[in-house]
């Protein structure tokens, strides 16, 4: 996808073609005006990292991320006494783990980098979840206006007064109690099980569906409201196409762009979402290594072993901060005219 | 104006009945109930605890008690003494009448106290949190805006800026234990964790004590985790408004009939630019509020959030239904004075 952009955008720069307008072209333009954007380039490098460590952490990483030793917990290598050199006096030191070894005795850095899979898959199944609920909604609700636009709407309002937070920790706990001892061969047993294979994902991205495509609504159903009036709707209608046709080809590729950069924009959310859930002990299910599991067993011992929170916290924010930079710039990228404005 | 008010507070009629409906469906939708344990209890305990409780009835019946409880005033002429059963959030006396409003029902984890006991001690540390981290977000954010905004493309712009990314990159997760680790552990300056506030409160949140031992040195780090994430959204959104502003017409007219630069721009740009910073303090002020949570568990607070969380695994149906609807209300009342807060700075706005 990558290459192929960036052949294009060459391509368009070389002129060997008098300004075709190909189809893609808005994208292509966009493209090369994101990586013009040095932050979002920045951030998207991190992201592609990220990416490869997350696939090939069985590679990469020097333990797996549940194997305990538990002669070596909370053993730090020799260097670390000069980054948090409170630990000098009582450490014990152990040179196989880069970055310590936690209270069971796992590697640390081993399950930093298969965290990394958890925070990324929730990075990118939630917004599709949230997109496909939210674009739905939206654009049902825009599209036939009237009546049930004001029904549909004034439901997400509703929604909207739900301390979300609070929601979220309601339905982790309902799903966690719920799925818990199914009967074998029921539904929820089926449900249970996928769970367990997914470490507890799948309530996650669940939980996180439910509550975030109220906002992709909204916003769909306002782009929709504003595309639907213009002339070439009404043309398409003159020639008698269906509403799902208009749908389909006309309108949203037209608001696909405000659309995408709110869901990139929405990541870092989803991902400091998943954390928290984790941190409260209703997210993932140990031993899958989520970087809010790890820093909430960190945190337990902040004050003697504060690397066992520090580098899982900063992975954190590190993701979030490439997440972030890369919906900016795809913003700036995409919509010009808002540059250096928001 | 009055009349769209009262449009509101019914809307907000329904909204709490739409909240509540929900949240007891979901909590009765669960198998299982509050006095499961490991080793069960015997029959005759188990029908007796859900006598007690009254979880023996219909769950339609439950649910309308539990409205009648928490919505419907109770009047009488003698101030009863307080039981488990009538502990009113609101107590009040007019004309000889005693008025008892908001019943949340007992706690089911402990015998003991009231839904009502565990708001008057644990929210009011919840809302002082919640004060001050919105406060630690205008204080950092809105000057850093103005800043970027009238001194755009300059080092202030590009350093404020990036303060910025790095507010709305750093959860409270992050950040609590790296503050607690640098300023609690290796500079200990502040303690690392706990809360200092002590009743009485005055208003019923304000604690009397204000000196720097008994609240400030507990507050500060807490409310930093928190509001700076805030501070970062407002400081975005104020630049972008004042930039937006700052090109109107009506500033180069100011200018140009000689009005002094800084009266241009406290007088025209920064009221006109405040009116999209005031509507997202609605939302804001709902996520700091429920914020608070994640905030409490990392610094080991004792306010709501440690009691909803723990409730929710003890299936503590009041404590859940109570907090969840005294959210909900803060959360639509927000965003009312929002609105017309809004309608006040943009005299544009009329709400018919």
């Amino acid at each position: 996808m990558t290459a192929q952009l960036n052949v294009e955008s060459k391509h368009n720069l070389s002129g060997g073609q008098p300004l075709t307008q190909k189809r893609e072209s808005l994208f292509a333009d966009a493209f090369r005006r994101l990586l013009r954007n040095r932050a979002a380039v920045v951030g998207g490098s991190i992201i592609v990292i990220l990416i490869l460590l997350a696939v090939l952490a069985p590679v990469i990483a020097p333990a797996p991320y549940d194997l305990q030793v538990l002669d070596d917990q909370n053993t730090i290598p020799k260097w670390l006494t000069s980054v948090f050199p409170t630990m000098a006096p009582y450490a014990r030191f152990s040179d196989s783990y880069p970055l310590g070894a936690d209270y069971v005795g796992r590697d640390l850095l081993s399950r930093i980098i298969y965290g990394a899979r958890i925070s990324l898959t929730v990075a990118f199944i939630g917004p599709i979840i949230s997109l496909i609920i939210g674009v739905t909604y939206g654009s049902i609700s825009g599209f036939f206006g009237g009546r049930v636009d004001n029904v549909m709407m004034r439901f997400v309002d509703v929604l909207y007064a739900f301390p979300g937070l609070l929601f979220i920790i309601l339905l982790m706990a309902f799903f966690r109690s719920t799925f818990s001892k199914p009967d074998p061969g029921s539904f929820s047993y089926a449900i249970s099980q996928m769970d367990a294979r997914m470490g507890g994902m799948l309530f996650i991205f669940i939980g996180i569906g439910l509550t975030a495509w109220e906002t992709m609504a909204r916003l769909t159903r306002g782009q929709v409201l504003s595309v639907r009036e213009k002339e070439y709707i009404e043309a398409a209608r003159t020639i008698g196409a269906t509403n799902g046709r208009i749908m389909f080809n006309h309108i949203l590729p037209n608001i696909v762009g405000p659309l995408v950069v709110a869901e990139t924009l929405a990541i870092p959310g989803y991902i400091s979402t998943e954390a928290f859930l984790s941190f409260i002990g209703i997210g993932v299910n140990p031993p899958t290594p989520s970087w809010g599991a790890m820093i909430s067993d960190g945190a337990q011992v902040v004050r003697t072993y504060p690397n066992q929170t520090i580098f899982p916290a900063l992975a954190l924010a590190i993701t979030m901060f490439a997440f972030n930079f890369l919906g900016d710039g795809l913003r700036d990228a995409l919509d010009p005219r808002l540059r250096g404005t928001q | 104006m009055g009349r769209y008010i009262v449009r509101r507070l019914l809307y907000l009629v329904v909204v709490l009945f739409v909240v509540s409906a929900i949240t007891f469906g979901l909590m009765h939708a669960v198998p299982g109930g509050p006095f499961d344990r490991e080793k069960a209890l015997p029959p005759e305990i188990m029908a007796n605890l859900e006598k007690r409780y009254h979880l023996d009835d219909p769950l339609v019946v439950q649910y309308a008690n539990y409205l009648y409880d928490v919505f419907v005033p109770q009047f009488s002429t003698t101030a009863t003494t307080i039981s488990i059963e009538d502990d009113a959030l609101l107590k009040f006396n007019v004309g000889g009448v005693y008025v008892r409003w908001m019943n949340f029902g007992p706690s089911f984890s402990s015998r003991s106290r009231t839904v009502n006991d565990i708001f008057r001690d644990q929210l009011p540390i919840s809302i002082q949190l919640g004060i001050l981290a919105l406060l630690v977000a205008l204080i950092i954010g809105m000057p850093m805006g103005i800043l970027g905004a009238l001194k755009q493309n300059t080092i202030f712009d590009y350093l404020g800026m990036s303060v910025a990314i790095f507010g709305v990159s750093v959860p409270v997760i992050v950040l609590g234990p790296i503050l607690i680790w640098i300023f609690g552990v290796v500079l200990k300056v502040l303690p690392p964790t706990g809360w200092g506030a002590k009743p009485p409160y005055i208003l019923g949140f304000i604690p009397s004590d204000l000196s720097w031992d008994g609240f400030w040195r507990f507050s500060i780090m807490p409310a930093i985790a928190l509001g700076l994430g805030s501070s970062a959204i407002i400081a975005r959104l104020t630049r972008a408004s004042l930039l937006q502003v700052i090109r109107e017409d009506y500033i180069r007219t100011a200018r140009a009939k000689g009005l002094r630069e800084n009266l241009v721009i406290t007088r025209h740009a920064l009221k006109n630019s405040l009116i999209p910073v005031v509507t997202i303090l609605g939302p804001m002020f709902a996520a700091l509020v429920t914020g608070t949570f994640v905030t409490e568990l990392t610094f080991g607070i004792p306010g709501m959030g440690r009691y909803f969380v723990t409730s929710i695994t003890n299936r503590d149906y009041p404590v859940i239904m109570g907090t969840i609807l005294l959210y909900a209300f803060f959360l639509v009342i927000a965003n009312l004075v929002v609105d017309i807060v809004y309608a006040y700075l943009d005299p544009r706005i009329r709400y018919d």
